[in-house]
C-alpha cells in the first residue's frame, strides 16, 4: 500500500521552541490514526503543515505524493477540522455547509442534514453566537459530510456533552465503515478513542513518541501490585514505568508483554495482575519521556 | 463487555464464540457482519474484521462470497474442546490460589463446589 502521507525528519521552529523536533512518519490508506499528546506537544504544527497552513522549518511533507502547498489537487482532497475554525462574522452554520459543499467533492448532504438534526444545530443563528458545542458540532459535520480522502479532526469534542461525543464517534464509525478513508483524530479523551483508533502516534514535545496498532500496545504494560519486595524483585530488570508505594504494598507498572506462563508465576506468588489502559500507558511513557529528559539536560549542566 | 489489557480482536472473537457456545448463534446461521459488529461494540471496523478472521482461520466461521459470514457446522464442539482444555488454567488455578490465601484445602473447596451447584441447579428448577 502507498502511504497517503509521507513525513521526513519535519522540523519546525517559533522562535526559542521547537514545535516539531524532526518528526518522521507515514500514514496509509483506509485506517483511523489516533494523534495523541499533552497540549502543545505540536500535534496541532504537525496538522497544520501537513493541510498547508503552516510552514516547515526543514524537513519534508508529501501528501498524495505531492506537496501540498497551493496545490489544489491535494487540498481539495482533505479536510481539516480545527479546534480554533474561523468563520466570517455574519456566517451561519448554512452558509458554512454550502461552501463546504462546493469545495468538497464527496460531500454527502444527506448525512450532513442527519448530522445537523442529531445535533440539533440551530441552522439561522450566525456561528459567532453559537454556544461552544454548537460551534464544535459545525466543524464535526463538515468533516464527516465531506468524505475527503484525508480528514483531520484537531480535538473535535470541545464544548460536546457526552452524549454529542457518543454521537460523533457513533456516526464516525457507521459512516467510515461504509465509507473507509483515512481520518486522524487528535484527542486527549484517550479512554473515549481507544476503541475507534487502529494505529495510535504519541507525539511528546515535537518528537513520536509511540508510533503503532492500538492492539498491539493493549497488552504492552501491566501493573503488578502486592508486597513491596517481592513486587521490586520481580520488576528488576524490567523496563519500570511508573512505581507507587503504600505502606508495605508496591505497585509497579512496567512496559513488556508478559507470557500466560509468567503471568501465571506472578499470580502464584501471590502478586496481582491489572492491565493498564492506552489512556494510564501514554501517560507513564511521557512522564518517563519528560524525566529522562530532564535527567539528561541535568547531565549536560555539570 | 470490554476491557482492557487484552488484544480487542481477541476479545471481539471470544464474545462470537460465547454466543456459538449458549446457543444464541447455532451452526449454518448468519454470523453478525464486520460493520454489524464495529457499530454495536463501537470499535474499528478493521478490529472487528480481524477478530472474525481469527474464527475463520479456526474454522469456525466460514465465508459465501457476497452474503456474509456463517457459523460452520461442528463450530459449537470445536470451541467446547477448546474451552474445555482451557478451563483449568482459567478458573481452576486462580480459585486454588485464592484458596491458599484463606486456608481453604482441597475437600474444603470440593464441599463448597458441591453445595453451591446443588443451589444453582434447584434456582434453575431441576435439582440435581
Amino acid at each position: 500500500m502507498t502511504a497517503v502521507i509521507e513525513v521526513q525528519n519535519l522540523t519546525k521552529r517559533y522562535k526559542d521552541t521547537e514545535a516539531l523536533a524532526g518528526v518522521s512518519l507515514s500514514i496509509q490508506p483506509g485506517s483511523i490514526y489516533g494523534l495523541l499528546g499533552r497540549n502543545g506537544a505540536g500535534k496541532t504544527t504537525l496538522m497544520s503543515i501537513l493541510t498547508a497552513q503552516n510552514f516547515a522549518t526543514s524537513g519534508e511533507a508529501r501528501v498524495f505524493g505531492e506537496s501540498p502547498y497551493e496545490n489544489p489537487r491535494v487540498l481539495s482532497r482533505m479536510c481539516f477540522v480545527r479546534e480554533s475554525q474561523k468563520y466570517p462574522d455574519d456566517a451561519t452554520p448554512r452558509h458554512a455547509f454550502t461552501a463546504a459543499r462546493l469545495f468538497f467533492a464527496n460531500w454527502d448532504q444527506a448525512l450532513a442534514d442527519r448530522l445537523i438534526e442529531d445535533f440539533q444545530l440551530p441552522m439561522k443563528q450566525t456561528i459567532k453566537k453559537l454556544s461552544r458545542g454548537q460551534l464544535s458540532a459545525v466543524g464535526v459535520i463538515i468533516g464527516l459530510a465531506s468524505r475527503a480522502e484525508v480528514t483531520f479532526f484537531d480535538e473535535p469534542y470541545l464544548g460536546l456533552d457526552a452524549v454529542a461525543r457518543q454521537i460523533f464517534y457513533d456516526r464516525l464509525i457507521e459512516d467510515y465503515a461504509e465509507h473507509p478513508r483515512t481520518i486522524i483524530l487528535s484527542s486527549h479523551l484517550i479512554d473515549e478513542v481507544a476503541n475507534l483508533i487502529e494505529r495510535v502516534i504519541v507525539i511528546d514535545k515535537g518528537r513520536i513518541l509511540l508510533d503503532e496498532e492500538t492492539d498491539a500496545v493493549r497488552d504492552r504494560a501491566v501493573t503488578v501490585v502486592g508486597d513491596a519486595a517481592k513486587v521490586d524483585a520481580w520488576s528488576q530488570g524490567r523496563e519500570v514505568l511508573h512505581r507507587d508505594e503504600l505502606g508495605h504494598v508496591a505497585s509497579v507498572t512496567v512496559l513488556g508483554h508478559l507470557s500466560g506462563a509468567e503471568r501465571a508465576e506472578v499470580a502464584a506468588s501471590g502478586l496481582d495482575l491489572a492491565p493498564v489502559s492506552l489512556q494510564q500507558l501514554i501517560v507513564r511513557l511521557t512522564q518517563k519521556a519528560g524525566a529522562e529528559a530532564l535527567a539528561a539536560d541535568t547531565q549536560e549542566v555539570r | 463487555m470490554i476491557e482492557e489489557g487484552k488484544a480487542l480482536f481477541i476479545q471481539i472473537a471470544e464474545q462470537i464464540e460465547d454466543q456459538i457456545l449458549d446457543g444464541s448463534l447455532t451452526e449454518e446461521s448468519k454470523a453478525p457482519s464486520t460493520n454489524e459488529l464495529a457499530a454495536f461494540y463501537r470499535i474499528n471496523p478493521a478490529t472487528a474484521a480481524k477478530g472474525v478472521a481469527m474464527l475463520t482461520d479456526k474454522g469456525v466461521l466460514y465465508k459465501q462470497r457476497g452474503i456474509g459470514m456463517f457459523v460452520a457446522t461442528g463450530a459449537r464442539q470445536t470451541l467446547l474442546t477448546e474451552r474445555r482444555s482451557a478451563f483449568a488454567d482459567r478458573y481452576i488455578d486462580p480459585l486454588l490460589a485464592e484458596a491458599r490465601t484463606l486456608g481453604l484445602g482441597a475437600d474444603d473447596l470440593a464441599a463448597l463446589l458441591r453445595e453451591r451447584a446443588v443451589a444453582a441447579s434447584a434456582s434453575e428448577g431441576n435439582p440435581a
